[in-house]
């Protein structure tokens, strides 16, 4: 009993080290869509600002998801 | 266990609060994830915040400034002058009996002075070799990103008035 749950919290840390990895790479996504924006606003093309501010938006909500996630994973874990 | 304290450096609530220093600055993975979720939110708010100054920029005005006289510069001539404040060069090009162009004497690369060669009827920007179009200041050949910015003349009898900077 106790190697299962010793394996489910293994698992359970996967989980969230993977989740950070994503969290991170998404991360790299928006720093370069953040750079991207600002060039194209100071280029004068206005019209690459909203896309950039609805993808960023959409790169936060999945952030948002993932720590939540993280935080529900790591929470469970430490009940066990 | 002494009845007495060990003397050491730590101060004596520390030693009776059961608090651990290296544990507190071990940062955990949740504190790690929030981090750089919040970090994801400040990049988003820099988004809006680049979304919101291009909505509400306001529009510029420009004043009416007289250039030259109609036939003050030859045909293929030009005539530099600063619009619309005394720090931006520009350049005007009489490209015919009654055309006039005029632009941003300012290179859209690294802002090195372009000039008017009459051979090559384009304007060029000696660092780079950046060309740009007589006819409407689009990029020929070269770095610069973008085309020259415009000074929209108009004629008042015999001068020659910019009026306003067209940005594309």
């Amino acid at each position: 009993m106790a190697d299962f749950d010793r394996t489910k919290q293994g698992r359970g840390l996967v989980a969230i080290d993977g989740a950070m990895a994503l969290i991170a790479i998404l991360l790299i996504v928006q720093i370069w869509l953040l750079s991207a924006t600002l060039e194209a606003y100071l280029a004068g093309h206005v019209g690459a600002v909203i896309p950039g501010a609805i993808f960023s938006g959409i790169i936060f909500a999945g952030c948002l998801t993932l720590n939540f996630f993280v935080d529900r994973v790591d929470r469970e874990s430490r009940q066990r | 266990m002494s009845l007495f304290r060990s003397p050491s450096k730590e101060p004596l609530w520390k030693d009776e609060f059961s608090v651990f220093t290296s544990d507190e600055r071990y940062v955990t993975r949740r504190q790690f994830a929030k981090f750089l979720t919040l970090a994801s939110l400040g990049m988003f708010v820099g988004n809006l915040w680049i979304l919101l100054k291009s909505r509400f920029a306001k529009n510029k005005t420009y004043p009416a400034v007289d250039v030259a006289d109609v036939n003050e510069i030859p045909i293929r001539g030009v005539k530099l002058f600063t619009y619309p404040t005394i720090q931006d060069h520009c350049i005007m090009i009489r490209t015919g009996e009654d055309d006039y162009v005029a632009y941003s004497q300012k290179c859209t690369h690294l802002s090195c002075s372009v000039y008017y060669s009459a051979k090559n009827d384009r304007l060029e920007c000696p660092c780079h070799q950046g060309f740009f179009s007589v006819k409407d200041g689009s990029v020929l050949q070269g770095p610069p990103p973008r085309p020259l910015p415009q000074i929209v003349l108009t004629r008042n009898d015999s001068k020659l008035v910019a009026v306003s900077v067209k940005e594309i």
